[in-house]
C-alpha cells in the first residue's frame, strides 16, 4: 500500500482540495451567517456549531488518515492512536455541551 | 527487515511492533499527548465562553483587519492563514514522498517550501498579534456588563472617532470616561452598544457611563482587553501563542534536517525516515490550527 502511494502524487492535491473546499465552506457560513443554521438549536447549542464541528472532524480526519499517512499503518497501530481519540472527543464534546451551561 | 516481523517472538525485543520505527511510534505518542495539551486548552475555553456569554467577544467583530485593505473583512485573513499552513503540510507531504524515492533535490525544494510557509504563517501571526494588542476601535468598561462600545445607532463606530483623533496614527492616547461623556454630549449622532449589541441612545448612554464607567480601554492585553471579556484577550494569547510556537519550533527542527538533506546524511543513511518523522509533527501543528480555527474564530 505504501508503495503504491508512493507512485504518484495526484491523491495529495485531491486531499489539499477537499481542505480548501471545506475550509471555504467554513468561512463562506462564517461570514454569511444563514439563519437556517444560527437561529436554530441542536443538541442543546446553534446548529451552526455542530456543523462546524463536523466539518473539522472531516479535516482532521483526512489530515491524520492521508497526510500523516496513519490509514496506510498497520490496523493495531491506527487502533492505538485512534480509539483514544474518539473516546476523548466524544466524552468532552458531551461534557462541555451539558455542563457547559453551569454558571456559579 | 520488514519481512521479518511477523515470524520472530514479538516480545523479544529484536521485532518492530507494528512494522513502525521506534522513531516514527514514539513522535506518534509525544503528539498524543501534546493534543492532550491542546485539548486542555480548547476545554477551558470552551467553558469559560459558556460561563460569560453575555460579555464574550464576537471573533468577526475582533479580527476584522487584512493587509493593504481599508474597511472590514471578518475571518479573511484568518482564512489566508490557514490557507497557508495547508498549502505547506502539501508541500511537507511531497517532501516526504520524494524522500521515499531517494530524490534529494525534490526534498531540498519542497522542504524549503514548508519552511517558507511556516515563516509565512509565523509573520501573519505577529501581523494579527500587533493588531490586536494596538486595538481597534476602543472600548469602555463597566461595572456591570463588561466593555461597551461607541457606535452610532446600531453600526459600530470608535472611541478614536467620537474624540476627534487617528487611532492609527501612532500617538498613543489616554483617555477617561469623563471626557468621553463630555464628547457625547458635544456629538449627538454617537451613542453606545452594549455586549449583547443593544444600542442606547444618546441620553442614556451618557447616563448609563456616569453611573458604571471605569476606565477607557485601547488595545489589549493580559489585564484589560477593548473587545470584551479580558479572558477572551488571556486565551487568545495562550492559544495562539502556544501554537505559533509549535510552528517556530516545527520551522527550526525543518531547517535541521534541510541541512541534514543538503549535507546528504540520509542519502548515507539510505532512507529519509527523518524527513518522514518532521512531517508528522508538521501535520500535527496544521492538524491543531484547524481545531483553533474552528472554535477560536468560527464558532
Amino acid at each position: 500500500m505504501a508503495q503504491e502511494s508512493t507512485e504518484s502524487n495526484w491523491w495529495i492535491w485531491k486531499v489539499f482540495w477537499l481542505l480548501l473546499g471545506i475550509t471555504c465552506i467554513e468561512v463562506g457560513l462564517g461570514i454569511m451567517k444563514p439563519s437556517l443554521l444560527w437561529d436554530t438549536y441542536f443538541l442543546g447549542t446553534k446548529s451552526a456549531v455542530i456543523v462546524f464541528i463536523i466539518l473539522t472532524l472531516i479535516k482532521a480526519y483526512y489530515i491524520v488518515m492521508d497526510f500523516m499517512h496513519l490509514g496506510h499503518e498497520k490496523k493495531g497501530f491506527r487502533v492505538v492512536v485512534v480509539i483514544p481519540s474518539i473516546f476523548l472527543i466524544s466524552y468532552l464534546t458531551w461534557l462541555m455541551l451539558l455542563e457547559g451551561f453551569y454558571k456559579s | 527487515m520488514e519481512q521479518e516481523t511477523e515470524s520472530k517472538n514479538p516480545w523479544g525485543g529484536e521485532t518492530k511492533p507494528f512494522n513502525i520505527s521506534y522513531g516514527k511510534m514514539m513522535m506518534w505518542f509525544f503528539l498524543m499527548t501534546d493534543a492532550l495539551t491542546f485539548t486542555g486548552f480548547l476545554v477551558s475555553y470552551g467553558f469559560s465562553r459558556f460561563k460569560f456569554d453575555e460579555t464574550w467577544p464576537f471573533a468577526e467583530d475582533v479580527f476584522t483587519h487584512f493587509p493593504f485593505l481599508h474597511g472590514d473583512h471578518p475571518l479573511l485573513f484568518v482564512a489566508l492563514m490557514t490557507f497557508i499552513l495547508i498549502l505547506s503540510s502539501v508541500t511537507m507531504v511531497l517532501a516526504v514522498n520524494y524522500g521515499h524515492k531517494m530524490q534529494k533535490n525534490k526534498v531540498i525544494l519542497w522542504l524549503s517550501l514548508t519552511i517558507l510557509g511556516g515563516v509565512l504563517f509565523i509573520g501573519s501571526q505577529a501581523w494579527e498579534w500587533s493588531h490586536f494588542i494596538h486595538g481597534d476601535k476602543g472600548g469602555i468598561n463597566t461595572e456591570l456588563q463588561g466593555v461597551v462600545h461607541i457606535a452610532v445607532g446600531n453600526e459600530m463606530a470608535s472611541v478614536y472617532e467620537l474624540m476627534g483623533v487617528d487611532g492609527h496614527d501612532g500617538n498613543h492616547y489616554e483617555f477617561e470616561v469623563s471626557e468621553v461623556i463630555q464628547y457625547l454630549e458635544v456629538n449627538p449622532q454617537y451613542n453606545i452598544i452594549l455586549p449583547n449589541r443593544d444600542a442606547l441612545t444618546n441620553q442614556e448612554s451618557m447616563d448609563y457611563l456616569n453611573d458604571n464607567g471605569t476606565d477607557v480601554m485601547l488595545g489589549a492585553n493580559l489585564h484589560n482587553n477593548e473587545y470584551g471579556h479580558r479572558l477572551f484577550a488571556d486565551y487568545f494569547y495562550f492559544i495562539t501563542g502556544f501554537h505559533g510556537f509549535h510552528v517556530f519550533s516545527g520551522v527550526v527542527i525543518l531547517t535541521i534536517i534541510l541541512i541534514n538533506v543538503i549535507k546528504g546524511t540520509y542519502e548515507k543513511r539510505g532512507h529519509y525516515e527523518m524527513v518522514e518523522k518532521v512531517g508528522l509533527y508538521w501535520h500535527f501543528v496544521d492538524l491543531v490550527w484547524v481545531f483553533v480555527f474552528t472554535f477560536f474564530y468560527l464558532v
